[in-house]
């Protein structure tokens, strides 16, 4: 019998909104430790420079305790790659570089000891170009790479193919070739990065206050590159104030704020102004796509072929393995006869970008939802029924071998079609009328796109799990330590809401615990929109445990063999003798009498997914996730300004597990997807960038919202729980596609990259006369 | 030598901070944000970018919501402010502007959260203010696009501002 939820499913507040709008909750920003020292860096003032370095003079400032180089520290190079050294050794290749770091009483003194600091640099020509890096005569960029590729500036490559490419390149009859340019876009979370870090000299043990996403890995990370013991660094997560993928890499500061530490002796912290979380945080990467694709006279996609240049900057991020994701995108995204695929990833001397919310799936969204589009208008047929044609299919494996269990796909793209109904192309095809142009100065458009994400995590570690203790005290509070991690995206509240579904405890007497590496269980860490569907599964699975234990108390205390007891209300009912017990009461009789045991149990939980083999094919997550949006713009042919009006977008979320934190999701995603297409740049000069605060770097504001038709679709996915798939990446993917195939539309010009700045469009209209 | 000691130069301000008198020493050139963080210890007001930009230091001068990273401390003299923690109620419970954030699910990483409560505080206080004594000439409640435009200074980068543009709206509704 299916019971009726009575949680799950319903628009519970976020469980630690409390703390956060009283403005109690402690960001790193909000640490004071007794003795606690100002850490302040130096970086290089030319992208590319050979450099002498003197700090004799900030030493001697009164109030600075410590001033280090790389001449002062004995350390490993981080980063996927570990090509990136935490501070520069007479080289700077990069405008982030930092080539000193100092530790001063306050963050004043650290600030004057910077300008003390003397360097004496031999500026050099960078190499801002990537295709300018693959020229042979081009000098090496980055020199701790190992060099297993022919060109000595590639950092990464990656291939993959299916299906027979000659053969379907003959049997199409429309091909598309185009280049497509995708930006430089940064995160821009509110909390700036900060760390802060305090080493005991006495027991050699060194404790993080650290805002990652991905804590034992950045233990790990952490430990390589201090040369320590793994479990002699604690990572405690203050609130985090953002994340989008920001914090998936160890970035240079933190070892840096470490190695303070660990010189003095006392809690160093480092916080980042607004300028420098704009030139030193990460970014999305740029990159330049070469797509060709082809249709059959039907409109059956026939191949697809794709090139990708990634400037990879001077060091190498995860963000160099976002083509596991975006071929995925190019692969299976629409049923598609044969792909061949090659990324690759060029050193620069430009900053290096690195996991962004998406991880490289906005990007190939764009370039094939574009080119969708142009297939589209070669064949005279309507764009909507183009993407029906081709849509995914609940059990499909796809070319690469992703397994389809569930797919709302087709759902998606007919609830979106519908939904905008009336808000008819401009520029049709197929014959059909289009809408009627009332004012010659502005005018409207509609675009399409879908996605597709992974939606039961992403095995690309070696586990891709989560681990969960459960407990439940004397009081009938229940208690759950998490592997998982909470960056604002609502975990903690989606864990409770199981919680209390599962035992009948009330939400408020439900305590989560997800913050410290020293007590919490093994998980991998917040990415790939993996934290509800994967930390949820874990905890139903320690549940599951633990109310075996309660059950079989329960059933002596109440003198019954029913296997089949209900969980409400703070009680444990038997349906069949309709007798009750007080939760808490059970509790009490199995701590305190004999057998003495505790109402505790663990859980770890590894999705089904697979590991891809060396030519990138296999079922490499648990589910997957789809969504289309049609977009209706407004474009203003005076000023270039496109105002976007309304967005449909449906969703295969599995199932809705929180309505309130989804549509939160959604429109949050959405926002970001819309300053992709229209405003965000990271604007670089010879490797300097331009525009380094909110002025000029312009995400949007109260006022530049559309209106956001949101449609959940459930699939409910055996997998997930409750059926549920991941969400957080999902809105922002197709968003900035759908815009721009609605500018097109509304101008009938060819867009083929972003931003769509207002300058852009003009440029665009006018060589389109 | 001597100039810079005369720049240095501290001087006592007095103010009522959440209802309460507090002085305190500052420097000419402190801003408010940090009196505010270092000096009174209140870390509720965020540094989201110290330019005037963000708004996530929004705090409420005599009811009207200013950045306090740009707003000298000095000028804070015999004015009431009021940050985030005055805005809870002495025993601990929300504000009708906390209570609607969190129902309405308005908060996620919650680092403009003070700032954007703040922000919609003052809204309600300019309100209510060209209303007192109007009469019958009451403004409605403000549109839509009138929030809006008030919270265009208060940047965040989790909600998409739709859910705290719903809750400021229902505020005016409850209001009436």
């Amino acid at each position: 019998m299916k019971k009726e939820l009575r949680v799950i499913g319903k628009p519970v507040p976020k469980h630690d909104a409390g703390i956060r709008v009283t403005g109690k909750a402690v960001y790193g920003h909000d640490i004071v430790l007794p003795g606690m020292l100002h850490g302040a860096i130096l970086r290089t003032e030319h992208p590319a420079a050979e450099f002498t370095i003197d700090v004799s003079q900030a030493r001697k400032l009164p109030g600075v305790v410590c001033v280090i180089t790389a001449d002062d520290v004995d350390v490993n190079n981080i980063g996927y790659k570990r090509d990136h050294p935490i501070l520069k050794k007479g080289e700077a290749n990069c405008t982030r570089d930092e080539i000193a770091a100092v530790a001063a009483d306050t963050k004043a003194i650290a600030q004057e000891a910077l300008k003390l600091i003397k360097v004496k640099y031999k500026v050099r020509k960078g190499v801002y170009d990537p295709f300018e890096a693959l020229n042979e005569k081009s000098p090496q960029i980055n020199k701790f790479i190992s060099g297993k590729f022919p060109n000595k500036n590639i950092a990464e490559v990656f291939h993959y193919e299916h299906g027979h490419l000659e053969e379907e390149k003959k049997k199409s009859a429309v091909t598309v070739t185009r280049r497509f340019s995708l930006p430089r876009m940064t995160h821009t979370c509110m909390g700036t990065s900060n760390i802060t870090a305090s080493f005991n000299k006495t027991d050699g043990k060194l404790l993080l206050y650290s805002s990652t996403q991905v804590p034992f890995l950045y233990q790990r990370d952490m430990a390589h590159a201090l040369k320590m013991n793994p479990s002699d660094i604690r990572v405690i997560q203050p609130v985090i104030g953002g994340g989008f993928g920001s914090k998936l890499d160890m970035h240079p500061f933190e070892p840096i704020c470490a190695l303070l530490s660990i010189k003095t002796g006392r809690p160093v912290q480092i916080l980042y102004s607004r300028e420098e979380e704009f030139i030193a945080s990460p970014t999305r990467q740029p990159m330049i796509i070469d797509l060709t694709a082809g249709a059959d006279e039907k409109g059956n996609f026939t191949f697809r072929e794709i090139n990708i240049i990634k400037d990879n900057g001077a060091y190498t991020s995860w963000g160099a393995t976002t083509p596991f994701v975006i071929m995925q995108a190019f692969s299976s995204l629409y049923k598609v006869r044969a792909c061949k695929f090659d990324a690759t990833a060029v050193y620069t001397n430009n900053v290096f970008a690195g996991s962004f919310r998406g991880y490289g799936n906005p990007q190939a969204t764009f370039a094939l939802e574009r080119i969708i589009d142009l297939l589209a208008d070669e064949l005279k047929m309507d764009k909507a029924a183009i993407r029906l044609l081709n849509a995914n299919e609940k059990g499909e494996i796809t070319g690469q071998g992703l397994h389809f269990e569930t797919c709302g796909h087709k759902e998606c793209l007919e609830t979106v079609i519908e939904k905008a109904k009336g808000k008819r192309q401009k520029h049709v095809a197929s014959g059909a009328e289009p809408a009627k142009v009332e004012n010659p100065r502005f005018k409207n458009g509609i675009g399409y796109a879908s996605m597709l994400h992974v939606g039961g995590g992403a095995k690309i570690y070696r586990s891709d799990g989560c681990g969960t203790t459960s407990k439940i005290d004397p009081y009938g509070y229940c208690t759950i330590i998490t592997g998982s991690n909470e960056i604002g995206q609502g975990s903690e509240t989606v864990l409770a809401m199981i919680a209390s579904e599962e035992l009948g405890i009330e939400l408020k007497k439900i305590k989560v615990i997800n913050t410290d590496t020293d007590v919490k269980p093994w998980d991998v860490g917040v990415h790939a929109s993996r934290t509800s569907f994967v930390a949820g599964n874990s905890l139903l699975g320690a549940i599951r445990i633990l109310k075996d234990k309660l059950n079989k108390k329960a059933s002596e205390l109440l003198q019954t063999n029913d296997p089949e007891f209900e969980y409400s209300d703070n009680k444990i009912i038997s349906e069949k003798t309709k007798t009750t017990i007080a939760l808490d009461k059970v509790v009490r009789e199995m701590h305190f009498s004999e057998p003495n045991e505790l109402a505790i149990a663990s859980f770890f939980y590894e999705p089904s997914s697979k590991f891809q083999d060396k030519d990138f094919k296999g079922n490499v997550s648990g589910t997957y996730a789809f969504a289309s949006q049609a977009i209706e713009v407004e474009v203003d042919t005076y000023t270039g300004n496109v105002k976007v009006l309304d967005i449909y977008v449906a969703q295969d979320v599995g199932k809705v597990l929180n309505p309130l934190l989804l549509a939160g999701q959604i429109e949050g995603g959405i926002l970001q997807g819309v300053g992709y297409a229209l405003t965000e740049e990271l604007l670089m000069h010879e490797g300097k960038i331009l525009n380094p605060n909110f002025h000029n770097y312009k995400i949007l504001t109260a006022s530049d919202i559309p209106n956001i038709h949101f449609y959940p679709i459930e699939t409910n996915d055996k997998q997930g729980p409750y059926g549920a798939k991941g969400v957080g990446e999902a809105p922002l993917i197709p968003t900035a596609a759908a815009i721009s195939n609605a500018v097109c539309d509304a101008l009938g010009v060819e867009f083929l990259e972003l931003p769509m700045t207002p300058e852009r469009v003009l440029k665009a209209i006018h060589e389109n006369k | 030598m001597k100039k810079k000691q005369k720049i240095a130069q501290r001087h006592k301000i007095s103010f009522k901070l959440n209802s309460k008198d507090v002085s305190c020493d500052v420097k000419a050139s402190a801003v408010l944000m940090d009196v505010i963080r270092d000096v009174l210890e209140l870390k509720g007001t965020k540094p989201g970018c110290r330019e005037g930009e963000c708004g996530a230091c929004t705090v409420l001068i005599n009811g009207s919501p200013i950045n306090s990273c740009l707003f000298l401390a000095i000028n804070a003299e015999g004015k009431k402010i009021t940050t985030i923690e005055g805005l809870t109620k002495e025993d601990g419970s929300l504000d009708i502007v906390q209570h609607e954030l969190v129902q309405h699910g308005a908060v996620q990483c919650g680092f403009c959260t003070s700032g954007m409560a703040m922000s919609i505080k003052g809204l309600m206080n300019q309100h209510e203010k060209s209303n007192r004594g109007a009469g019958k000439n009451k403004k409605g409640q403000p549109s839509r696009e009138e929030i809006k435009k008030h919270l265009e200074g208060n940047l965040c980068r989790c909600t998409g501002y739709v859910k705290i543009i719903d809750a400021t709206e229902k505020l005016f509704v409850k209001e009436k």
